[in-house]
């Protein structure tokens, strides 16, 4: 017997979640056209409409501001799946990539932007679109180096057996990139978006105000807006800013990254079985949804028909047979090599060396040196809070699942909104800006340190956990012997990117302003900044190679020796 | 005092809240009684409460209701006199051996020297000499284990605790360090004065123990006691030995008398819409059946044997063979698994008809499946969300249970093509899959 049903038609015409869908993606057409518009327009425009700190036109400041943050995601994307994996497959130039990343991923993005903006003006001369690219483009690197060091990392531990299996089946190796290597790296690659995430934001505020010698531009958006309120001091606007910033980053967790995490965890290769599966209804809504489902079709479609393109090419397994043509080849690398280091050096030598005294050069690596022993000061402070709480919140599944995405929001959260309140605080008690402004630093990166303890903690086996118990382990000893090295590679993991996160955020936390009132702490930080607000450009290129020189120092003398040794001794397998 | 025991629990009950409110109860009516000199198995199934009580007896947890006394007095907290090994050897992997040894010791405070006499006397004792500087991750699973087990004993503990310490072990070093335990044990140069064993290999318990206490599950209680009078070193080929291993399959299969409890069956309370169905796939269930219409056994085996041929242990046997008698597919009884007709002719068919025969029974004696069938063959639309079905299994059972149940009914079914699932989208339908 069937059952009567009501509108049956209906049902076959569109689901509830296709009303869902259709809701969200016209929005978000409307929404990118609403921003685009504007790109064409010429500069002067931008003058003639000033910003203005009414919030009726902060989601509109928003939008744009999360359209800058989308363009840059999608270029990072774009340059992690061709560099990395250029760097990935190819030994020779894998050589020269994977040190040039690391260099890149060490310098301080305030540097990008006074050093690339002249170039992306000139792009387009006159319009929006150039301070936009100059935008887009300073959140790029914010985004891009460790998004493609994971690609890279990925790409290079394919399980043997995974990649035997795609070479039994011949499949070519536009094939193997889409069906097996590209997948295999999604989940690591979706970790780091969201970390670039959080960078990004970070920079934006400083990326829509663009300085160009005398000239300034303010694109419309958040951190206009925020520099705005500084210069006015106008407290409200700042707090209707951070309101703005919140929900703009919960509604970005919500349609991008819960998605996106839920959709990764079918490709994890080691599948724990009894894991909690990430849920999202965002992810349910586009499944459910034949809108959605049709136009991934097409993607799927597209990998389809170029895989039949590309045709398998047959590598001789022997490949000795081609050695003059190697080395000739080999030859031809390193001779380009030689060169590409010889115009760099004369570079250096004749821009920076030639320009710079000495003086000036030693005053710098002091001012580093300074910042240094903040950044170090402060990561070891916030441990010593962080550690204790996350131990305890760790061993405690229920404390556990309520604190851990407290702590992955607030390190998304850009702390830099946060600073206006400090500085206020620091102008009307008078207090001494050389200590009070350290603790900036490390305001918004200090919670990678707690995230990464917390989920340390909860990898502790219970029966660990127990035979301490049973031996009667308490106290200190517990600590020595027991927790601190359980999660000390856990801990070492988030110290060094709570260190690299400092190192960046102290060029905007060593010079901060409050309408004209400037303060500051001595310090590489305020060096570039300085220099970059003055359009200095010897001064930029030295205070930046100076910061890389110490990032890249402190990364392989202490930082990495640390990591190895943490995950050898500690790591539980 | 000789005759008083080291260890007595009287009247223990554990449980845990549920998240909705209620209890779940693991541990009921638990009576037993240590006394020196003696090796105590607690045999069981996974679910049966036995490790559970091994915490309690430990002092790691504490029981809802009832007492554990040690020496006559209650535990409460982590006792000194008791030491714990662990099936999966918890050794600190950033301690080496002897540090890892030392430990329990250094939480004693006591003097370094004495630390040393005693870390190094028992890892002597326990043939660890030459490893002392290793750490965890370079030794061999039973070589960790004596790590385990000197760590253990170093503390000098009147009772030593074992949660399943050989079952990650392989066949040949299990034997090994079991031998070597026993020797120890007869040669009287351990400093521990009682043991008890959690097992769920039978064979294990019948040689190592002098008393055996087989547990049931739903909640866990003891079943039976049986005592081993077998003179050490015991072989496993001596008759008396097998006739033992025997009894006690015998015991743990019997079927329930009359309405009281003590039996396999309730785990498929009334074989309802709500009884929890175990997680075990169509490959296993053939197999199984295939091994036992196979020559020697011909349509009828022998539980103890066919566990040794197919090299598995209870744990996994047990759930396999009551799937196929709430299938239909075989009778449990008096430690023989005994195939019906059906069973016989599946065993015997090709895909298609096993195919064939599985769907019949499926439909027949799982209530669960005929229901979801009937749903679907009710609906216009030829599908429904499993959220309803979940909803449903929640009246009867947890959440954790409902979504096992639900996924061992969707692995039936897709073998016998009753329904299709599809995960995505968590849609039951009728169709195929495109």
């Amino acid at each position: 017997m069937k059952r009567f049903e009501p509108y049956v038609f209906l049902k076959g015409l569109a689901s509830r979640w296709d009303v869902l869908a259709f809701i969200v993606v016209i929005g978000l057409i409307a929404f990118l056209g609403e921003t685009a518009h504007g790109l064409f327009d010429p500069l002067a425009k931008l003058e003639a409409v000033p910003l203005s700190l009414d919030p009726v036109h902060l989601p509109e400041y928003a939008a744009r501001t999360t359209f800058r943050m989308l363009a840059a995601l999608f270029f990072s994307l774009v340059f992690t799946l061709t560099y990395a994996t250029w760097a990935a497959k190819s030994e020779r130039a894998g050589r020269l990539l994977v040190p040039i990343l690391d260099i890149l991923q060490s310098v301080p993005i305030l540097g990008f932007i006074s050093i690339t903006s002249v170039f992306f003006l000139s792009l387009a001369p006159g319009r929006v679109l150039g301070a936009e690219f100059v935008a887009i483009f300073a959140i790029f690197t914010s985004q891009a180096w460790n998004m493609a060091f994971s690609f890279y990392q990925s790409l290079r531990t394919v399980p043997v057996e995974l990649m035997e299996a795609a070479e039994s089946f011949r499949l070519s190796a536009w094939m193997r990139f889409w069906q097996l290597e590209t997948p295999f790296a999604l989940p690591a690659l979706v970790w780091n978006m969201m970390l670039s995430m959080s960078g990004g934001w970070f920079f934006v505020v400083a990326s829509e105000s663009i300085t160009v010698g005398h000239s300034s531009v303010a694109l419309p958006g958040v951190g206009s807006y925020i520099a705005l309120a500084i210069q006015e001091k106008n407290l409200r606007a700042i707090g209707w800013a951070i309101l703005t910033m919140l929900i703009v980053i919960l509604l970005y967790d919500q349609l991008l990254f819960r998605p996106l995490v839920a959709w990764v965890d079918r490709f994890r290769v080691e599948q724990e079985p009894g894991e909690r599966v990430p849920d999202s209804w965002a992810l349910t809504m586009m499944r459910r949804s034949r809108l959605i489902t049709a136009s991934t079709l097409a993607f799927h479609k597209a990998v389809f028909w170029t895989s039949r393109l590309v045709k398998r090419t047959d590598k001789p397994l022997v490949e000795e047979q081609d050695r003059p043509k190697r080395r000739s080849l080999d030859l031809l690398w390193v001779s380009l090599l030689v060169v590409a280091v010889a115009g760099g050096l004369w570079h250096i030598l004749a821009v920076l060396v030639v320009n710079t005294p000495l003086a000036e050069a030693l005053h710098v690596c002091g001012l580093a040196c300074l910042t240094m022993a903040r950044v170090f000061i402060l990561i070891a402070l916030a441990s010593v809070v962080w550690v204790p709480i996350g131990v305890w919140v760790g061993m405690r599944p229920r404390a556990a699942q309520i604190v851990q995405p407290i702590a992955q929001f607030m390190a998304a959260f850009p702390a830099n909104l946060l600073f206006p309140i400090a500085v206020y605080g620091i102008v009307v008690g008078k207090l001494n800006p050389d200590v009070f402004l350290s603790p900036l630093m490390i305001l918004g990166t200090q919670w990678y340190i707690l995230f990464n303890i917390i989920a340390g903690a909860t990898t502790i086996p219970a029966e660990m956990r127990y035979a301490a118990t049973n031996f009667g382990i308490k106290g200190w000893l517990w600590w020595r012997r027991v927790a601190l090295p359980a999660v000390l590679p856990f801990y070492v993991t988030g110290a060094i990117t709570a260190s690299g996160g400092s190192w960046n955020a102290a060029q905007v936390s060593e010079l901060v302003s409050w309408g004209h009132t400037q303060i500051r702490a001595r310090g590489l930080g305020a060096y570039i900044a300085d220099a970059a607000a003055m359009g200095n450009f010897h001064q930029i290129i030295l205070g930046v190679g100076v910061m890389s020189l110490f990032v890249v120092v402190i990364n392989r003398l202490f930082w990495r020796p640390l990591y190895y040794y943490a995950e050898r001794k500690y790591r539980m397998t | 005092m000789i005759n008083s025991p080291l260890l007595q629990c009287n009247q223990v009950r554990k449980a845990f809240p549920k998240p909705d409110g209620e209890e779940l109860l693991v541990l009921d009516g638990m009576n037993l009684e240590l006394r020196e000199g003696q090796i105590m198995g607690l045999l069981g199934r996974s679910g049966s409460g036995k490790s559970t009580l091994l915490r309690l007896i430990a002092g790691l947890a504490e029981p809802s209701a009832g007492e554990v006394q040690y020496l006559g007095h209650p535990v409460v907290g982590p006792a000194r006199g008791i030491a714990m090994v662990f099936q999966s050897f918890a050794l600190f992997p950033w301690l080496t051996v002897f540090e890892n040894v030392a430990l329990g010791l250094e939480a004693q405070n006591l003097p370094r020297a004495e630390i040393r006499k005693r870390s190094l006397a028992a890892i002597d004792l326990i043939g660890l000499d030459g490893f002392e500087s290793a750490y965890p991750r370079e030794l061999s699973g039973g070589m960790r284990q004596r790590v385990g087990f000197a760590r253990a004993l170093v503390v000098h503990p009147n009772i030593l605790l074992m949660d399943e310490p050989f079952s990650a072990l392989d066949v040949l070093t299990a034997e090994t360090l079991r031998t070597d335990f026993l020797d120890l044990w007869a040669e009287g140069r351990m400093p521990i004065k009682g043991v008890i064993l959690v097992t769920h290999n039978i064979e294990e318990a019948v040689l190592m123990c002098d008393r055996i206490l087989v547990f049931g599950s739903n909640p866990g209680r003891i079943l039976s006691e049986i005592k081993v009078t077998l003179p050490q070193p015991r072989n496993r080929l001596d008759p008396s030995f097998r006739e033992l291993v025997e009894r006690i399959y015998v015991e743990m299969t019997a079927r329930p008398k009359g309405a009281g409890p003590g039996g396999r069956q309730e785990r498929f309370p009334g074989l309802g819409i709500g009884s929890v169905l175990p997680h075990v796939g169509s490959n296993i269930l053939s197999g199984l059946m295939e091994a036992v219409a196979a020559a020697p056994f011909k349509g009828k085996a022998d539980l103890p044997e066919i566990a040794s041929d197919l090299q598995m242990e209870i744990d996994e046997l047990f759930p396999v063979a009551e799937t196929l008698q709430l299938l239909r597919f075989a009778e449990l009884e008096g430690g023989d698994l005994k195939l019906t007709e059906d069973g016989l002719a599946f065993a015997h068919a090709d895909i298609d008809e096993r195919k064939r025969i599985f769907l019949r029974h499926l439909l027949a004696y799982v209530p669960l499946a005929a229901h979801i069938r009937r749903v679907l063959d009710e609906r216009v639309s030829h599908s429904a969300r499993k959220s309803r079905f979940i909803d449903e299994l929640e009246d009867f059972m947890s959440e954790d249970d409902a979504e096992q149940t639900l996924r061992a009914v969707i692995r039936w079914a897709r073998y016998a093509e009753a329904f299709a699932y599809d995960d995505e989208n968590a849609m039951f339908s009728l169709e195929n899959p495109t």
